[in-house]
């Protein structure tokens, strides 16, 4: 808990050519909230989460503070298929103990029997709860889920969400992840954020208890509100509940 | 890996083609299928050593199938056989030595550096595009007809598909992986130690084949050029006293070098490439 700081963006502003992405975008995660970042495809959310995990370069005009440990999870799993479950884990981590941390980790999403598998023998799911374990081993502050299980079934999706929400409670690192999945979004965040036309144009704080349901009338609600957020018709809504 | 999942999973990503392939190995018709797969080359065989003691193919022409077995036999314990064999076993290895190490050096140089790509790859492409054979007397100009004009050869002839496919696969990193390398803090060296050269490994392996293949080519010419020991040495010699039945013993040679060449490739394969969804074992 050494490094408990903010992430903090101000004025984040991307071009690619005469197309601007980002634009002037200012954002403030509290130190161990679990934010969602929604938005239509091509409203900078991925762009966005990039520059936090340091993939893309930060423009010099913008003012970006990120606590030091940061660790991602891509909406495919990125396993290196030539290392070993445990290896892919402990990739990057400095000391002799990386196999046992790695270990740990892979324990901790229940994936303890396959340390020696190859990458390409696990399912789907059991991939990317590796790739989540890979991200947890290094203790990260910050915690970036891009679209992490939208190739996932339904019924594998609904168990990842509550390793994530298990694993949250249990390292309490900053938590940010994009989704197009409204639902995901309100089951899973303390604050869902829509992003538009490269700006935040709304921050939403999500007041309910976990575990939530989606009969919750407060959830249907918020629901609604996110979706007519992100310019869907009311009558597409409605049908869609 | 013995639970069902992880199997049901593997299979799930085994190519079908894959697994017909592997099927008939614990097939029960396997044993009849490997029969009738022989049953026309034994054919072929038997009409063969008919027609020769029928006198109807003279021996100058193609010797009979009994008298090739009985000549190997002897060309074996004469240690005929085994000298030259051995003469060209070193003249491989030793330009192959070469050639893929330099292949090798040359696809990583141009592979990792965009600085390499433009000083190595244009001269490379445009060599390659050489019948390597064609340099034939040229190599005689300048390496005269000892081994070095031989050595040089293969070398030549291997380096080439080691460097092609070697600089391919590295190209060929998956992005994504290499962001996710970054992501969880590896530099340059750990991104070409833990991504890069992992990955371009399978297409370098092949590659590797190739050379191998072509470097069995490269020896074949090269020993037409004046050699006094090797197996293509053994071939010429025989042409002179019209010993059919010595030349086609060192044609089978030539085969099976290739055969334990591809049997040897093969194996590094296993193991470097155990990761293989096709070949990961249960």
């Amino acid at each position: 808990m050494s490094d408990q700081r903010n992430v903090s963006v101000r004025g984040l502003t991307r071009r690619f050519g005469t197309n601007t992405v980002l634009h002037g975008l200012d954002l403030e995660l509290e130190p161990g909230s679990f934010t969602a970042l929604l938005g239509r495809s091509g409203s900078g959310k991925t762009t966005l989460l990039r520059t936090l995990a340091g993939l893309d370069p930060a423009p010099a005009e913008a003012a970006i503070e990120l606590p030091d440990r940061v660790a991602a999870v891509f909406q495919e799993p990125r396993l290196l298929p030539w290392k070993r479950i445990w290896a892919n884990v402990a990739l990057g981590l400095p000391g002799a103990d990386a196999k046992a941390r790695a270990e740990r980790a892979l324990g901790e999403v229940g994936l303890a029997r396959h340390l020696e598998a190859w990458p390409t023998t696990l399912s789907g799911g059991e991939a990317q709860r590796a790739a989540l374990a890979r991200a947890l081993v290094r203790e990260p502050r910050l915690l970036l889920l891009d679209e992490p299980f939208a190739a996932l079934d339904a019924l594998t999706r609904i168990r990842m969400h509550a390793l994530v929400l298990d694993l949250w409670r249990a390292h309490g690192p900053t938590t940010l992840i994009v989704t197009h999945d409204v639902d995901e979004a309100v089951l899973l965040a303390d604050r869902v954020l829509v992003l538009d036309a490269g700006r935040i144009a709304a921050d939403i704080a999500v007041d309910m208890p976990r575990p939530r349901s989606h009969g919750d009338a407060r959830f249907v609600a918020l629901r609604r509100r996110l979706l007519s957020e992100l310019g869907l018709e009311a009558e597409v809504i409605r049908e869609a509940a | 890996m013995s639970d069902t999942h992880a199997i049901g999973a593997r299979r799930a990503l085994a190519p079908a083609r894959l697994r017909e392939v592997v099927r008939p190995s614990n097939g029960a018709g396997f044993g009849l299928s490997r029969y009738k797969r022989f049953a026309s080359s034994i054919v072929i065989l038997l009409l063969w050593q008919g027609a020769s003691m029928a006198g109807l193919i003279a021996p100058r022409t193609l010797a009979a199938p009994t008298t090739i077995v009985a000549t190997a036999w002897e060309l074996i314990l004469s240690g005929e056989l085994p000298h030259n064999l051995f003469v060209s076993l070193g003249r491989v290895a030793a330009g192959l030595l070469i050639g893929v190490s330099s292949g090798v050096t040359l696809a990583l140089i141009a592979g990792l550096s965009k600085r390499g790509e433009e000083i190595v790859d244009a001269p490379m492409q445009m060599l390659r595009t050489l019948p390597f054979l064609a340099l034939v007397p040229l190599f005689i100009l300048w390496f005269g007809i000892g081994e070095a004009p031989k050595i040089a050869l293969v070398s030549l002839g291997s380096a080439f598909p080691v460097y092609l496919t070697l600089f391919a696969g590295i190209r060929g990193t998956d992005p994504k992986l290499m962001e996710a390398g970054r992501v969880f803090g590896l530099d340059r060296a750990g991104l070409i130690r833990h991504v890069v050269l992992p990955g371009a490994l399978p297409s370098g392996l092949v590659g590797l084949r190739y050379a191998l293949g072509s470097a069995l080519l490269s020896l074949v010419i090269a020993e037409q050029i004046n050699a006094t020991a090797g197996i293509g040495f053994l071939i010429n010699d025989a042409r002179d006293f019209l010993r059919t039945d010595v030349i086609v013993v060192g044609l089978v040679v030539y085969a099976l070098l290739g055969l334990l060449a591809d049997a040897l490739v093969r194996t590094v394969e296993r193991r470097a490439l155990a990761w293989r969804p096709n070949l990961i074992k249960g």
